[in-house]
């Protein structure tokens, strides 16, 4: 029997092979080559580029080299999503590796987030974490934690340690026994077709009659045009890039397939036409 | 999981005994028969109970061991020149069947039952077992003359002989009340009883299960049950204990507490209850907390009296302990109670005045043992969730006060509840007033003595004024011509009930639902979850009359689902709950795991060369620690210590563990690569949180690399980290495999090595000292295994503890990795300290020794100074759960007091007093409690001394898995339906000897052995899968003068240890004698034998002399077993200092071996057969020695020698 706990692990080295070229209009020293990389599909995408950043400012003045950011066939790459949900967004049923632009100029302010330092990252992170916790245990469990197990939570992301982030992170996901779940469901939803950025609202794990809500209820409660669209078509319900069933229950979900910031990120993306 | 908890008991308001378990969520009604009962009092092997006939009932809880009596009678004969030994004996002879001493006649015929819940095992039979020895003569032994000394053998000057015949009788009344025989004499017949109490305990284990049972008659006089013990669970007679005045109620705790109430309303405590006198000597009285209200009740512990005065307010008394069992004051604690009771760990249980809902003390800890609230136990009846109730609820009702009543009104009310027989019912309550008993400051004795009244069964009532009465009886009447309908109807007429028998109706006239509701206003806690009142309120409250904690362990670990209603919804929701069982089947389930494989396979396969994008550096981690300087003079040096972790180019890890240290101001470092570290182990030293650290090298030499931390929770870090880097490089991953090598320290600690395949082969094993050990969380004392991946543990408590298949626990806790399968564990141990005396002429025995002599206090050695004041636990893990109390148990035995005595220190004590001893000494002992976490589930109820698993090779067809076990009392059992899935196996099969056992092992081909306590060894024949327990014991002469210990039986080789350390194989096994010829002295120096499914051999040697030094409990290998020579040539010393237990019998994997094994095993038999006649006078056999230098020092680096 496979164990829960390869969940994890399989949620957590997930990767997403990348090619990552330069944008033709970054005025260069000399012809840059592309440059291949595997990205965590939990982390982000400006805590992991620090090695793209440096094999493009080899061939560009020093000057030239302000802020990087990222763009997929036209559309400016959000740092703060974690990288799996930007891919699963936008890119999930084309070739791999995935081509991701690198861009030095023109930051496009209406789109994006600053990310000046890792500290933005960080503070993103952990503001997510304590989201979540707040959602989940009223903030206690993350309340009670001392600084150090903070950090080492944002240290074992940034440093790709599974055991060291899971060693903290367990206690997050832990409810008191005489519950059958957490208090509220830490989840955002992403539908592509819509304008709206994401839908994020409370959600108990368990129903008013004692049974376990499911990914379907869900669904069903928060966003109902993702599974019955009007116009027919089908939607596929993504999270890190495979497709659970509607009847996974939520707590499950959120207990195994969570991001590192505790939220489930759910797409809803239209059914590819072949 | 119900058979793994413990149990709560409880009376409701009608007599119906229903039990709650620890961990279940339901009171599930006592079925067992139709009696009611008033009061019940349990303990955790049995309850007893005082029933509406006020008859004493004991129900003894069923076990796979049955309670069996040895009754024994002896035959006398002597030698007559005419017809030799004969049945006619010399008129100053003894009968010819008397008792050991010759001076009881004894015949067959004279034995009867004791009671009619007993019954005959079998007929009577001759014991052939003489002092550990088979006398293969019917059981005759021969002596000069009667009395005398006896000897197996007939001598020219044999004149008398005698044997022994023994029979068995079986108490059969379990899981069942078996009523307590009445005294036959009317004169000796107490009146009837009022109130008991079980306990006492902790206050002698001899002989075992022994308890002290008190109760008190309706005249208020106090008796104490005799020779109630484990194989009398009946006791044998009431004996009267005087008492200042009339009593009431008694309690009495596990350990030497006891109290009572009387008639007055003072308490007193029994004083000077002992192991020599477990009745006690005398009374004290205590006087209730306040003068205008009485106490009406009281209930005891160990270190706590908890007592009800008659306004219902609840007391604690401070100050009470052993030394002084009275205590100091009285505190007033929050809340009102009918009663109260106090259960195992001083855990309090108590009856509201308000709503008769059982409540739970929450928070009673050592530290804090008044607790912190009362919280209500609210879980409904198994029996709500089928019945209605209510229209048993008040047929039951009018049996509850006597049961002359009961059957009119049983009969009435089954005949559609006649309105006029119940009307009967309460105008007698209201007419009957007992003039001595009508004081209104009694009101609230009622509810006991109410039950309690035979002379009058109404007397609760006394105290109730007509008027009171009146309107309750009137709404008695109302619902029940009504009774048929619904729940809702018949609920008001229980509660009115209530009111009659709380006599609170005056003071709280609305006793209402509501109620229920503010019950949680008692506790500090919401007691009643969101959503839940609207159930709770439909549910029929039980309403309870009596509660006993003395068989209920509530302690840290305790998740308790007491405090939840759980009806049909609530429970589908939780068995649905994602992370148990029913989830891992699930579809979805099962979908998420293929499409994440998928994933992996779609997004990685084709990209494995591209670059990580976040490389795995160097991961350091340093601090300061203290290093054990390897050379003189020795002494503890600070160092700073770095752990630096890297990849190498093959993606492996590794890292180097720095130790960076100055000698003479020039700074240095040494450097350890935990590649090369075999195991790291935490050393038991109070001063110091340390460890030491293995590599082959130090092993070699008896000296580790010694290291130790400011706290254990830095030490802790320090070796989960140290040992995850050591598993990395070492490319260990998950639970360790079926083959592994489990071993056991002498601090409990667990660990585990894959062995290699060339562990085990023939020509260049793998040196033992290169095996890796790696930790797993727990505590036991020994482990045994089979090549199945089945893996019992047994614990100093002796709770037997079996496998989960996980890894990790303990300190590794922190850690993510394999937290599945990992539980709760804990353990009790003692710690011993002497306390030693000098004669001398002036005041004979004292403390003053002479000043060449030991410590007064000490340690077994006399070397440390042990007193109890400075005495603390093994480590800060282990925290006392006792007071330091004598130990008797010691070998040698003890005066009554405990005391050993000796010419001198030291020297052999033994048990009396003589004239040439100047010097004595005594053990006491204190039980500390260790709480930490493995992979390890209870295997309840029965506490095991020994185990042992069929070794199997991995081939092996069968389905279930052979297991025998010795439990703590010496009973031999074998274990059935153990299977892979299923490794706790179902129940046990008791299997019958006529003494009590030490040591069991199966080997291959169901060959079972088994180790008595007389030393002597048993063969048990024909045990096969289809008879689990076999047929007979047949007796094994054990080597010449020597008393065996341990025994542990290979796929065909028998190994067995004795008292004086030696190892013996036995010779001349054959299929067709399985038994064996004779036994081969192998080594001395051995504590402890494994014999592996490929005959190999490894042992725990007693002492190993290193280069550097010398280590106590090693862990050694024979070398050069091979099938054709069993025994071996010579040892192979493996990690050491401290280690108890290795078991090796998992291990079948070696590959050259197991092709040729049939072959081979005929062979062995063929030379065995050849051997066995000429072995007895070969003086060349394959003999090794472990010797040591008896003069070195104590060993510094061992876990603890």
């Amino acid at each position: 029997m496979t164990d829960d706990k390869d969940v994890l692990r399989k949620v957590w080295f997930g990767r997403i092979p990348t090619c990552f070229t330069l944008y033709q209009d970054e005025i260069t020293e000399r012809e840059a080559e592309p440059y291949y990389l595997l990205l965590p599909r939990i982390s982000y995408l400006t805590l992991v580029t620090d090695k793209v950043k440096k094999h493009f400012q080899k061939v560009m003045k020093q000057e030239d080299v302000v802020e990087i950011w990222f763009e997929y066939e036209g559309m400016p790459l959000k740092w703060h999503y974690p990288i799996g949900l930007l891919f699963d967004l936008h890119a999930s049923n084309t070739a791999l590796p995935w081509n991701i632009t690198v861009h030095f100029k023109n930051f496009p302010e209406k789109d994006l987030l600053h990310c000046p330092s890792k500290d933005v990252i960080e503070s993103h992170f952990m503001s997510s974490i304590k989201e979540a916790d707040a959602l989940k245990h009223k903030s206690q469990v993350i309340n009670e934690m001392q600084k150090k197990d903070h950090k080492q939570l944002w240290m074992g992301l940034q440093n790709d340690k599974f055991d060291q982030f899971w060693a903290i992170n367990k206690k997050l996901m832990e409810y008191p026994p005489e519950d059958s779940g957490f208090r509220y469901i830490p989840f955002r939803i992403y539908h592509t077709t819509t304008e709206q950025p994401f839908i994020q609202k409370l959600f108990r794990p368990i129903a008013a009659d004692g049974q376990l809500n499911t990914l379907g209820d869900l669904l069903k409660e928060v966003c109902p045009a993702a599974i019955n669209s009007e116009d027919g078509e089908k939607n596929q319900v993504v999270i890190h890039g495979i497709e659970p069933m509607l009847e996974t229950p939520v707590q499950w979900l959120s207990e195994h397939m969570s991001y590192p910031d505790n939220f489930l990120h759910i797409g809803i993306l239209p059914q590819p036409a072949d | 999981m119900a058979s793994s908890g413990s149990l709560l008991w409880a009376v409701d308001i009608f007599g119906r005994v229903y039990t709650l378990s620890t961990t279940g969520q339901f009171w599930e009604l006592c079925k067992h028969g139709q009696l009611e009962f008033k009061r019940v009092s349990a303990v955790k092997q049995c309850c007893w109970g005082i029933a509406c006939d006020h008859q004493i009932h004991v129900y003894v809880h069923s076990s796979d061991v049955p309670i069996r009596y040895q009754e024994e009678t002896y035959e006398n004969q002597r030698w007559n020149p005419v017809i030799g030994f004969c049945e006619k004996l010399l008129p100053s002879d003894r009968w010819q069947w008397s008792d050991v001493s010759g001076l009881k006649h004894q015949k067959f015929e004279s034995f009867a039952l004791p009671s009619p819940h007993w019954e005959w095992e079998s007929d009577w039979y001759v014991d052939e077992n003489f002092g550990g020895d088979p006398t293969e003569k019917g059981g005759w032994t021969y002596a000069i003359d009667f009395p005398a000394t006896y000897t197996k053998d007939k001598r020219w000057n044999s004149c008398v002989r005698r044997r022994r015949w023994i029979r068995y009788r079986r108490y059969k009344s379990r899981d069942a009340w078996a009523k307590i025989p009445s005294e036959e004499d009317p004169k000796q017949l107490p009146d009837p009883f009022s109130d008991l109490s079980v306990g006492g305990w902790e206050i002698t284990d001899e002989p075992a299960g022994r308890l002290s049972v008190w109760a008190v008659s309706l005249q208020g006089k106090v008796w104490y049950r005799e020779n109630v013990c484990h194989h009398n669970p009946e006791g044998s007679s009431w004996s009267l204990i005087s008492t200042p005045g009339e009593v009431v109620q008694i309690s009495c705790g596990q350990y030497d507490l006891l109290w009572a109430t009387l008639w007055e309303g003072q308490a007193i405590v029994r004083e000077g209850i002992d192991r020599n006198n477990p009745q006690g000597v005398s009374w004290t009285v205590v006087q209730p907390p306040v003068p205008e209200n009485g106490i009406s009740h009281v209930s005891v512990g160990v270190n706590v009296v908890w007592a009800v005065t008659k306004d219902g307010k609840v007391w604690f008394r401070r100050g009470v302990n052993s030394h002084n069992p009275c205590g100091t004051s009285w505190i007033e604690m929050v809340g009102e109670m009918m009663m109260v009771n106090v259960g195992l760990n001083d855990q309090v249980w108590g009856i509201s005045c308000e709503d008769r809902a059982v409540y739970f003390r929450q928070g009673v800890t050592p530290s804090e043992l008044s607790g912190k609230a009362w919280k209500a136990i609210i879980c409904s009846r198994d029996t709500d969730r089928s019945q209605t109730g209510s229209s048993t609820s008040l047929l039951s009702a009018g049996c509850f006060f006597t049961d002359d009543i009961k059957e009119q009104s049983n009969s009435f009310l089954r005949s559609n509840g006649d309105p006029l027989s119940d009307a009967e019912m309460p105008l007698a309550i209201a007419s009957s007033c007992l003039p001595g008993l009508a004081d209104g400051d009694d009101r609230h004795d009622e509810a006991s003595q109410a039950a309690n009244s035979d002379v009058n069964p109404v007397a609760d009532t006394a105290s109730t004024t007509p008027e009171e009465a009146g309107p309750a009886s009137d709404q008695r009447l109302t619902p029940v011509p009504e009774k048929p309908s619904s729940d809702q109807d018949s609920r008001p007429a229980e509660l009115q009930w209530t009111n009659i028998d709380l006599k609170e109706a005056g003071k709280t006239p609305a006793l209402s639902v509501s109620a229920f509701a503010e019950t949680s206003s008692l506790s500090s806690f919401g007691t009643l979850p969101l959503g839940m009142e609207d159930r709770y309120g439909a549910d029929e409250h039980p309403v309870w009359a009596w509660v006993s904690g003395g068989g209920c362990l509530v302690d840290s670990l305790s998740s308790l689902k007491w405090f939840m209603v759980h009806s049909g919804l609530a429970s589908s929701g939780q068995s649905l709950c994602p992370s148990i069982t029913p989830a891992q089947t699930a579809v979805w389930r099962k979908q998420i795991f293929q499409q994440l494989a998928e994933r992996t396979r779609r997004e990685l396969e084709n990209f494995r060369h591209y670059e990580q994008a976040v490389e795995q550096s160097v991961w350091v981690k340093t601090g300061t620690l203290q290093w054990w300087r390897s050379w003189k003079p020795y002494k503890w040096i600070d160092v700073r210590v770095a752990l630096e972790q890297f990849t190498g180019n093959d993606g492996t890890r590794d890292s180097i563990l720095f130790i960076y240290y100055v000698q003479l101001e020039e700074k240095k470092y040494l450097h350890v690569f935990l590649n090369e570290v075999t195991i790291l182990v935490e050393i038991l030293n109070e001063a110091k949180h340390s460890f030491a650290l293995y590599t082959p090298e130090t092993t070699k030499q008896r000296w580790p690399i010694r290291l130790a931390a400011a706290t254990e929770q830095e030490m802790h870090d320090w070796l989960a980290l140290l040992s995850m880097s050591c598993c990395e490089s070492r490319r260990i991953q998950g639970p360790p495999s079926h083959q592994a090598i489990w071993s056991v320290t002498c601090k409990g600690d667990l660990f585990v090595s894959e062995p290699t395949p060339d562990l085990e082969a023939a020509a260049h094993p793998m040196p033992c000292d290169q095996m890796f050990w790696q930790q797993i969380g727990g505590h036991l004392r020994l482990i045994e295994s089979n090549s199945r991946g089945i893996v019992w543990g047994v614990g100093y408590d002796h709770t037997a503890w079996v496998y989960t298949g996980g890894y990790g626990g303990g300190f590794f806790s922190g850690l993510a990795n394999g937290a599945d399968n990992i539980y709760a564990q804990s353990d009790v141990k003692n710690v011993y300290i002497y306390e030693n005396q000098r004669w001398n002429p002036v005041t004979g025995y004292s403390s003053r020794g002479l000043p060449t002599d030991r410590y007064m206090w000490s340690d077994a050695s006399g070397l440390q100074e042990c007193t109890k004041a400075n005495t603390k636990p093994p480590s800060p893990q282990w925290l006392w759960v006792s007071d330091w109390s004598i130990d008797f148990s010691v070998s040698g035995g003890t005066d009554r007091e405990g005391w050993q005595y000796a010419a001198d220190f030291p020297a052999s004590y033994h048990g009396q007093k003589t004239m040439k001893d100047f010097v004595r000494r005594r053990r006491w002992a204190r039980k500390c409690k260790i709480v930490t976490s493995g992979p390890w589930l209870e295997v309840p109820p029965i506490a095991l001394w020994d185990v042992s698993i069929i070794p199997e090779l991995p081939t092996a067809k069968e389905e279930c898995v052979a297991l025998w076990a010795i439990s703590d009392k010496g009973d031999v059992l074998c274990r059935l339906n153990i299977t892979r899935q299923n490794p706790a196996g179902s129940s046990w099969l008791h299997v019958g000897t006529d003494q009590p056992f030490i040591s069991v092992s199966i080997g291959g081909f169901h060959q079972v052995w088994a180790v008595a306590r007389d030393g002597s060894a048993f063969y048990r024949g024909s045990v096969s899968p289809k008879k689990p327990e076999g047929d007979c014991w047949y007796h094994i002469r054990s080597p010449p003068k020597q008393k065996l210990k341990q025994v542990s039986v290979g796929r065909t080789a028998v190994f067995a240890v004795d008292k004086n350390g030696n190892l013996w194989y036995r010779q001349g096994i054959t299929p067709n004698y399985p038994q064996g010829s004779s036994w081969d002295h192998i080594s001395n120096n051995v504590r402890k034998v494994s014999v592996g499914p490929l005959d190999q051999v490894w042992v725990i040697a007693d002492k190993v002399q290193g280069s550097h030094s010398l280590s106590c409990g090693t862990v050694c290998h024979r070398t050069g077993v091979q099938p054709m020579e069993p025994k071996g040539q010579s040892w192979d010393y493996g990690i050491g200092g401290g280690w108890e237990h290795v078991t090796v019998r998992g291990n079948a994997t070696e590959i050259a071996k197991r092709a040729s094994w049939e072959a081979t095993v005929e062979h062995l038999v063929e030379s065995n057969n050849s051997e066995a006649g000429e072995s007895e006078g070969r003086g060349d056999s394959p003999q090794s020695t472990l010797f040591v230098d008896e003069d070195h020092s104590l060993d510094r680096n061992a876990v603890q020698c």
